[in-house]
């Protein structure tokens, strides 16, 4: 294992964070803005929000880079600015987490498909090492590579961030299938897990696509695909539309009354996704005890 | 197994290169090109999206039988042409204002096209003037809105009422889609139709050129 995954595992189970993009629009960010792009205009919100989950126990905290390669970045007009608004993102949340929390860098879907030529295997590949490179420069501690559905595409973005010489977290989002248990490419947990696994993702697992009650059997699959640690990070629910704004209908008791099955489930690393914030991740952390904090 | 029974599976197995070979076979031995269609391609579709809906298929099986169909399609619509028989409709594709997202979009569009509609593709972040102008200038009878975001789903809304602004609103049927889109957001904002998946849009589609929808 990566001598920082163990370090950070000695003391058991590990709380991650929880949503980006919601926390972003409660500090002014407009709908339909890009979030990527206020490292740049706005750090200091972005700032705020790294802050309030570390202050809320997160002992790893993501990034504001989840649309930093170049495939969606250049739908933003903002190829140009690739490496300066990972780089930043990662520093933004280097400063943020002062030493008391490790910055894993958040690498997401292209948003092309593979499949339909929209895109090509290099073209990606090179979209996400530039990515990975440049938050390896802010000083990531790790990247994670997050809501995949295509596991060609998964093993194309974990190659770009192994070169960085980084750990690797690696998760693909199962919201398809009866029993959403599936990507939208009809991948399976134990092949996900299988395919990253291979492709040399030192944590493997899922986020997004499900409240977190559909997150317990996906974990205690992925956990018997695989013996690399097992990442998870789980919606508060499905939203529905309330007054053209998204509701989320999980409180953070309720979403924390799933840890200690996720926990029983082989979950090393826990954290929330879409709908969650500070207060999902401080309760997770109650039912975390007594784990002690740094 | 008959020609059509060939073109049927070709189709289901998104075999393209079969299902030319069969298409291709069939048309010389004199099987009329409309029966190919009718009997082989259309109910092959039908299954497909069947086995998406109850998830036997996932996205990649989709798109190889759409695939599939299209190529057999390219042999079979010149031969229809000349008969006079009239492609299933125009059909105008776009993911909306302030969205990116563009793969449930081309999903839809690569599922029409295998069903037989001509798509006029707008691409994504597609402002209303450009579905109205779609639809004035490219005789687009259908349009069809894609949104992945619950902060994009507002402007299938407004494009919607630009339509009516335009006086154009009765021309067209609207469709609508995408992940947090849901049929009584659809009727809320008066579109003709919502599918929660790209082989009910291709039903959708059908019905609207038919009047029923």
């Amino acid at each position: 294992m990566h001598p920082l995954l163990e370090q950070l595992l000695a003391d058991g189970p590990v709380l991650t964070d929880g949503a980006w993009g919601t926390e972003l629009q409660s500090r002014g960010l407009a709908i339909g803005e890009f979030p990527d792009s206020w490292n740049l205009t706005h750090p200091d919100r972005v700032e705020a929000v790294a802050r309030a989950y570390v202050d809320a126990g997160s002992r790893v905290i993501l990034t504001n880079t989840f649309g930093g390669n170049r495939v969606r970045l250049a739908l933003h007009g903002l190829a140009d600015r690739l490496e300066e608004i990972n780089r930043r993102g990662a520093e933004i949340s280097r400063r943020a987490a002062g030493g008391h929390a490790r910055v894993f860098a958040s690498m997401g879907p292209s948003g092309t498909m593979l499949m339909t030529g929209d895109v090509g295997a290099d073209e990606l590949a090179e979209g996400f090492a530039e990515q990975a490179r440049a938050l390896a420069a802010g000083g990531a501690d790790g990247i994670v590579v997050e809501t995949m559905s295509d596991p060609e595409e998964a093993v194309i973005a974990v190659a770009a961030a192994r070169s960085t010489g980084l750990p690797v977290v690696a998760c693909m989002v199962f919201d398809s299938g009866r029993d959403h248990d599936r990507t939208l490419m009809g991948t399976t947990p134990e092949q996900a897990a299988a395919r990253l696994d291979a492709a040399g993702a030192d944590v493997v697992g899922t986020n997004c696509g499900q409240g977190i009650e559909g997150f317990v059997p996906l974990c205690r699959r992925l956990r018997a695909a695989t013996d690399r640690p097992i990442w998870i990070k789980a919606n508060a629910g499905l939203p529905r539309m309330h007054g053209g704004r998204a509701v989320y209908g999980t409180t953070p008791e309720m979403f924390a009354d799933h840890v200690p099955a996720l926990l029983a489930a082989g979950a090393a690393f826990i954290g929330g996704c879409c709908g969650t914030n500070p207060e999902f991740v401080a309760a997770a952390r109650r039912r975390l005890a007594p784990n002690p904090l740094p | 197994m008959t020609p059509i029974e060939c073109l049927f599976k070709a189709v289901i197995d998104g075999d393209a290169k079969t299902a030319r070979i069969v298409t291709a076979d069939a048309l010389q031995a004199g099987v009329p090109a409309l029966d190919l269609v009718m009997e082989g391609m259309m109910p092959a579709m039908d299954e497909a999206g069947r086995r998406f809906e109850c998830s036997e298929f996932f996205v990649p099986e989709l798109l190889l039988s759409a695939r599939a169909m299209k190529s057999a399609l390219e042999l079979i619509r010149p031969i229809l042409a000349q008969t006079g028989a009239k492609p299933a409709g125009r059909v105008a594709v776009g993911t909306v204002r302030g969205d990116l997202h563009d793969i449930g979009k081309n999903l839809v569009s690569a599922m029409l096209e295998g069903a037989g509609f001509e798509v006029v593709d707008l691409g994504v972040n597609v402002a209303a003037e450009k579905f109205i102008d779609a639809v004035r200038t490219k005789d687009v009878k259908i349009v069809a809105m894609s949104a992945l975001l619950t902060t994009t789903m507002e402007s299938m809304r407004t494009t919607i009422e630009a339509f009516r602004t335009a006086g154009l609103r009765d021309q067209v049927r609207i469709l609508v889609g995408g992940a947090p889109v849901t049929q009584r957001f659809a009727d809320e904002i008066g579109a003709d139709g919502y599918s929660a998946s790209a082989p009910g849009a291709v039903l959708l589609a059908r019905k609207a050129m038919s009047g029923t929808a």
